[in-house]
């Protein structure tokens, strides 16, 4: 038993990570709440999506006190995903256009709204 | 007792061949994670599989939000409620969101006490944390049944939009509150493990016999910060984007 140590660490690191988080939820939430739109609106939210995961992961889950080993086999693969998110942004915009121009206004086909709800029509 | 196995590696005796090699390899005492219990590596592979799940439905939800001609419903209006004549854009969500990080925080102390031998206070924050990740579910369950009942949402179409957002939401948000669910179960045989003394007593678990000790508190953990580490992407991503 004496070769496996637990993490150990004091019960501040953990009160001011959960107090981080709150802030940093918080300001999620008046991103939204102000109503910010455009650039300002999404690099905002993913700075603080990014942060807190960072501060989970790190601290919470024990990462930044684990060996090399370990942060890499986890942390490196999903990157991998990265590939598949750009690959279906291209692929999700190309749909995007080819619908546009083959069913939008003027393309001559009829537009029909796709759901009607509490059976109007 | 592993420490001598993994050290006496100074003349190897031959290596068996055929199935009997594959056996031997396969078992050999080679360990990459050092200083990391067998079922906390497994747990962060576990891990690791299920964000690629989460991502594929991450990623298939901008796909399709990104593909479609017709107008994405507003989240700030869709999940807005009425408080005391206060009309508040996404504050159920913000509640959950303050919930779980909270669950997530009690969790992280529980390892503490887990690893100090402090029965009672780790299975007190145990079962708090538990009870948190239910009223997260139990606030899930309300705000399903407002936007199935209320709005008449559906997996294949809504009044507001777009027809894939009943979709992408029923799919991810019921993905993430089974997880919490699971969790939920498994924080309170956790905490009934260590209050019995189980793990004082490395009395072995359901299922195996490996011996029971403080481990297994850190590593569901590792599970429910990860439950918390999904929903940060959800938040940011399905409800303010």
């Amino acid at each position: 038993m004496a070769h496996v140590e637990g993490q150990q660490h004091p019960i501040s690191v953990y009160l001011w990570i959960w107090g981080l988080l709150f802030v940093l939820s918080a300001f999620s939430y008046l991103v939204d709440y102000f109503g910010f739109q455009g650039y300002l609106r999404w690099s905002l939210i993913l700075v603080f999506m990014l942060m807190k995961a960072g501060l989970i992961v790190a601290v919470f889950m024990h990462m930044r006190w684990e060996r090399l080993a370990l942060m890499y086999a986890i942390l490196v693969p999903p990157l991998c995903l990265l590939v598949l998110i750009s690959l279906m942004a291209v692929e999700g915009d190309y749909t995007f256009v080819t619908r546009a121009s083959s069913f939008g206004q003027g393309s001559g086909v009829p537009v029909e709204h796709p759901y009607r709800p509490h059976g109007a029509g | 007792m592993t420490q001598s196995v993994l050290t006496s590696t100074g003349a190897s005796p031959p290596l068996p061949e055929g199935l009997q090699g594959i056996v031997a390899d396969w078992s050999s005492d080679q360990r990459a994670f050092k200083k990391v219990p067998w079922g906390k590596a497994m747990m962060w592979i576990f891990l690791l599989s299920d964000t690629f799940i989460f991502t594929c439905f991450l990623t298939s939800y901008m796909a399709v939000r990104m593909s479609t001609t017709v107008p994405w419903p507003n989240p700030s209006e869709v999940f807005a409620l009425t408080i005391a004549g206060h009309h508040i854009p996404l504050i159920l969500i913000a509640i959950m969101t303050f919930i779980l990080i909270s669950s997530s925080g009690t969790m992280a102390m529980a390892v503490k006490f887990g690893y100090e031998k402090n029965k009672k206070m780790c299975s007190i924050l145990l079962v708090v944390t538990a009870f948190f990740g239910a009223s997260f579910v139990g606030m899930q369950a309300f705000e399903w049944t407002k936007l199935i009942v209320e709005e008449g949402v559906r997996p294949w179409g809504n009044p507001m939009g777009a027809p894939q957002f009943g979709a992408s939401f029923f799919m991810i948000t019921g993905f993430h509150g089974f997880h919490v669910s699971v969790g939920v179960i498994f924080l309170i045989i956790t905490a009934i493990k260590v209050l019995r003394g189980d793990l004082d007593r490395q009395r072995p678990g359901f299922m195996t016999g490996r011996k029971g000790n403080y481990e297994i508190v850190e590593i569901m953990g590792l599970y429910w910060h990860f439950v918390d580490l999904v929903w940060v992407f959800i938040f940011a991503f399905f409800y303010l984007w």
